[in-house]
């Protein structure tokens, strides 16, 4: 799992594809956001679903590019014929989706505070916000390695993606936007309430455990 | 028992014939169906009509 | 085979729905708050209660079809999640026609209830473009089967969320079907949903019977002609079911 996790992160690094055009992708709906607000500044719900919706859409890019590489180059055919464990594929792959995300965001919230964030967070914010951004992340990692793995076998690969992953992801972007909110009220930032983390927190276990049970139909060919 | 909003009739008219279209519908998806079969059934009917004449024939010329 | 029983259960299809709406609109009272209107409740609740559980069993069919492999439980959630979808189309307009009537909106967001539906349907009909768009049956019924069970398990947990999300600015009392339900409209309502999901398991046999014909008539096709008289089966979304028996 280690060499597979290895692999898709080297592969990344060495010919970067879906990071920079997903960090891109980000700062760029930003500046759409701006223009089609027609504001200055954000502040509480309004900004929180600015963030939620460019992070979602920057991620449905790098879902339907999760699995490309390996079925273009037959990839997965060389990982069935090792003797390794399906679950360790899935592992790695959601791994790599949450540490792509993850170095999406580290360029994506920066700016997002910088442009459009009307009072700059402060230390603490950012804090709380990394637990939520890593509970959310997981539960898109993990829904991007399944639709992934599911659209990649078909025709219409990049359509299907975002029809599948967007509703599957409502109840990340319900917790996330309700859990975002408090951090990025203008009249200072108050606490994450606790119950939206636990709907994330519940949603990333049902999902991984989801992913578990099913993984092993997605790959065998 | 009074109706107390007589407006408000037609909308349950509405969506009970929602409901009742969704069903027939149905009914006449069924019956292109059905009409199909027995459009296939029928030639199906012919071809075997067809073999058993032509089995007959070779049966006689032998 | 499909076909038996299907007109016995026909039958007691009508006779139930019939009953139900029937004592919805003679016997059940008019509700004190909504009056008339009220009465769309009981072809909407019932409905969309059925297409969920029609969503449900199709992923509950998909788990059977991936430790079987046998194509016939692919069929059995593919005709289910199709029919449920039909049934979520009448479920979303009905309940939009209640929104209209009872707060002057043809769509109102604080209603849980109904914005999970939605998700749910939307979900859904991204199923047929996903068969359709895989050629080779085995790996169509496969991939189908997998996303069956995990939009199955999505929509309990949607439900949750979504629910979670709503302030009660509209609390209303029937929203829950046992709570605040007085006794004379649960009979009914009970009767109705009773008749709905009979109504689901009749059009269902309904479909599966025509399917498995379908594949009896191309079987007896290739035996009469030979396989040069079978059209190839086009792409479809529809899974194949194998030679008919």
């Amino acid at each position: 799992m280690d060499a597979l996790l290895r692999k898709e992160l080297r592969l990344e690094l060495r010919a970067p594809q879906a990071v920079p055009a997903m960090a891109l992708f980000s700062v760029t709906t930003l500046v759409v956001f701006h223009f089609a607000l027609q504001r200055g500044q954000v502040e509480g719900d309004l900004a929180a679903g600015v963030l939620w919706v460019t992070l979602l859409f920057a991620a449905m890019l790098g879902t339907s590019r999760l699995f490309v590489a390996d079925h273009e180059e037959g990839g997965l055919d060389g990982f069935l014929l090792a003797p390794v464990d399906r679950t360790a594929l899935l592992v790695a792959k959601a791994v790599a989706m949450f540490a792509f995300l993850a170095a999406v965001e580290i360029v994506a919230v920066p700016a997002f505070a910088l442009l459009l964030l009307e009072p700059a967070p402060d230390a603490g914010t950012y804090a709380q916000l990394v637990l939520v951004l890593a509970l959310a992340d997981a539960g898109v990692a993990i829904v991007g390695t399944l639709v992934g793995a599911l659209a990649v076998q078909t025709r219409a690969r990049d359509l299907l993606v975002p029809l599948l992953a967007l509703p599957l992801l409502i109840p990340v972007v319900i917790g996330a936007a309700k859990a975002t909110t408090p951090l990025l009220l203008a009249a200072g930032a108050e606490a994450v309430p606790l119950r939206w983390l636990a709907i994330l927190g519940l949603y990333d276990l049902v999902f991984g455990l989801l992913a578990y049970a099913v993984f092993d139909f997605l790959v065998e060919d | 028992m009074t109706n107390a909003l007589p407006d408000n009739t037609g909308y349950v008219a509405a969506a009970y014939l929602v409901f009742f279209a969704l069903i027939l519908i149905y009914v006449v998806i069924m019956a292109t169906k059905l009409a199909r079969f027995e459009r296939e059934l029928t030639e199906l009917d012919e071809l075997a009509d067809r073999q058993s004449e032509e089995r007959e024939r070779e049966a006689v010329h032998s | 085979m499909y076909g038996s029983r299907l007109r016995a259960l026909s039958i007691l299809t009508a006779v139930t729905l019939t009953a139900g709406f029937g004592l919805a609109f003679f016997y059940a009272p008019m509700d004190a708050d909504q009056g008339f209107m009220q009465k769309i409740f009981y072809v909407h609740v019932p409905l969309a209660i059925v297409a969920l559980c029609g969503f449900v069993f199709g992923g509950i069919m998909a788990i059977q079809h991936l430790r079987t492999g046998d194509s016939k439980y692919d069929l059995r959630s593919y005709v289910a999640i199709h029919l449920s979808l039909v049934l979520g189309a009448g479920v979303l307009i009905t309940g939009s026609i209640w929104a209209k009537a009872s707060w002057g909106h043809w769509w109102v967001w604080d209603e849980p209830t109904l914005v999970s539906f939605l998700i749910v349907f939307l979900l859904y009909a991204t199923y047929q473009p996903l068969r359709f768009s895989i050629e080779d049956p085995e790996k169509q019924g496969r991939y189908a089967s997998v996303f069956a069970i995990i939009a199955g398990a999505f929509v309990p947990l949607n439900f949750l969320a979504v629910r979670l999300a709503q302030s009660y600015t509209h609390p209303r009392v029937f929203a829950t079907a046992d709570g605040g339900l007085p006794a004379k409209m649960q009979l009914p309502f009970y009767i109705c949903l009773a008749g709905m999901a009979l109504l689901f398991a009749t059009l269902w046999k309904y479909e599966m019977a025509s399917k498995h014909t379908s594949a009896q008539l191309r079987s007896l096709r290739r035996k009469l002609g030979g396989d040069d008289a079978v059209a190839p089966r086009g792409r479809t979304a529809s899974p194949s079911l194998g030679t008919g028996s």
